[in-house]
């Protein structure tokens, strides 16, 4: 009796197979693709979000039209490991770290706050993959 | 059972159909779309708008260049920011300022090929110094994530797929880990000398 049970209950996967099929089926054409960032690009929220800003969102792709890798991550100093900078806004405005550029000189100052604290606010920070990857250490 | 593998035979059938019916359908038009055209269309970029990850409804996110309105001009490739970067460089599509400080600077480029022989069944890996020091300076890698001398530093593929050594950049801003050809690009027997003599790592 109640091995009929079990036998019914081991049963209801191929009974079910023809609606899981199409479920899945269907579920492939509707599922929205991940959010997708453009390859490369860094949320740095470390204290944005606590202070009451948005996100930073920081383009690599933008930046390296314009800056050989070596700019920033020699010259200015940037360690290449998301998380692994300290960056503070007194830093940026005294000079250092995106106030190397960031100076009205090179680029825009750091009085435009909205052009870097645009993103989602509640954002994770570290780097976001693109078309196929999630970012190192992601997989 | 029969009648129920050809019901789940039949569904998979009906879920194929309904994937091809989502496929556009040619039309006379576009019937041969010229190869270029495939690969590099602006709508191959997320836009800022709608990347899930800047504020569409934030003062910034209106002000911010698409990615699609530059990169779209760039060499194409299939992953990563669809752009090959080297290349961009190579063939004068940008020209990224070297240094910020000295406006002589101009960077060392090497012509330094290394080959990782230790890649069990894949091609082995070619290391082009070359293409890297377009971008980057010698101290950016050496000597504290990899050491000058030929062997002494011993990484393996799990340590690129976790971010570490060519993981710091392939995989968050140089080209994708999914592009595996790319690196693992010598075959064994394309050498002529026996592996065992280039070996560069023990």
């Amino acid at each position: 009796m109640i091995s009929d049970l079990f036998d019914y209950i081991r049963q209801i996967p191929y009974r079910c197979a023809a609606g899981i099929m199409i479920l899945l089926a269907t579920l492939m054409l509707i599922a929205p693709l991940p959010a997708a960032a453009e390859y490369g690009d860094v949320v740095i929220n470390k204290r944005a979000g606590k202070a009451g800003m948005r996100p930073v969102i920081f383009p690599h792709w933008f930046h390296r039209i314009r800056f050989r890798c070596r700019v920033c991550h020699t010259e200015v100093g940037f360690e290449m490991r998301a998380g692994s900078n300290n960056i503070l806004m007194a830093d940026i405005i005294e000079g250092r770290f995106c106030g190397k550029c960031h100076n009205n000189k090179i680029a825009w100052g750091p009085q435009n706050c909205q052009l870097c604290h645009s993103g989602l606010p509640g954002l994770e920070s570290g780097v976001r993959g693109g078309p196929t990857t999630g970012g190192p250490g992601k997989w | 059972m029969k009648r129920q593998i050809l019901i789940s035979l039949f569904a998979a059938c009906f879920g194929l159909f309904l994937a091809a019916c989502t496929e556009p359908e040619p039309t006379a038009k576009n019937a041969v779309p010229p190869p270029d055209a495939l690969r590099s269309g602006p709508d191959r970029w997320k836009t800022i708008m709608t990347d899930k990850l800047h504020d569409p409804t934030g003062p910034g996110a209106k002000q911010l260049q698409n990615p699609a309105e530059a990169l779209f001009y760039l060499p194409a490739a299939f992953s990563g920011n669809m752009v090959r970067w080297v290349e961009a460089i190579e063939e004068g599509y940008i020209e990224p300022r070297p240094s910020i400080l000295d406006s002589n600077y101009e960077m060392q480029v090497l012509d330094l090929d290394v080959i990782r022989t230790r890649t069990a069944d894949m091609p082995m890996v070619l290391f082009p110094h070359r293409k890297h020091t377009e971008w980057l300076e010698c101290g950016n890698c050496h000597e504290w994530l990899f050491k000058s001398k030929r062997g002494a530093t011993r990484f393996g593929m799990f340590d690129v797929l976790n971010g570490e050594y060519c993981g710091r950049c392939h995989g968050a801003v140089a080209f994708p880990l999914v592009e595996c050809f790319y690196c693992h690009s010598v075959r064994r027997e394309q050498l002529k000398k026996p592996v065992t003599e280039l070996e560069m790592h023990k």
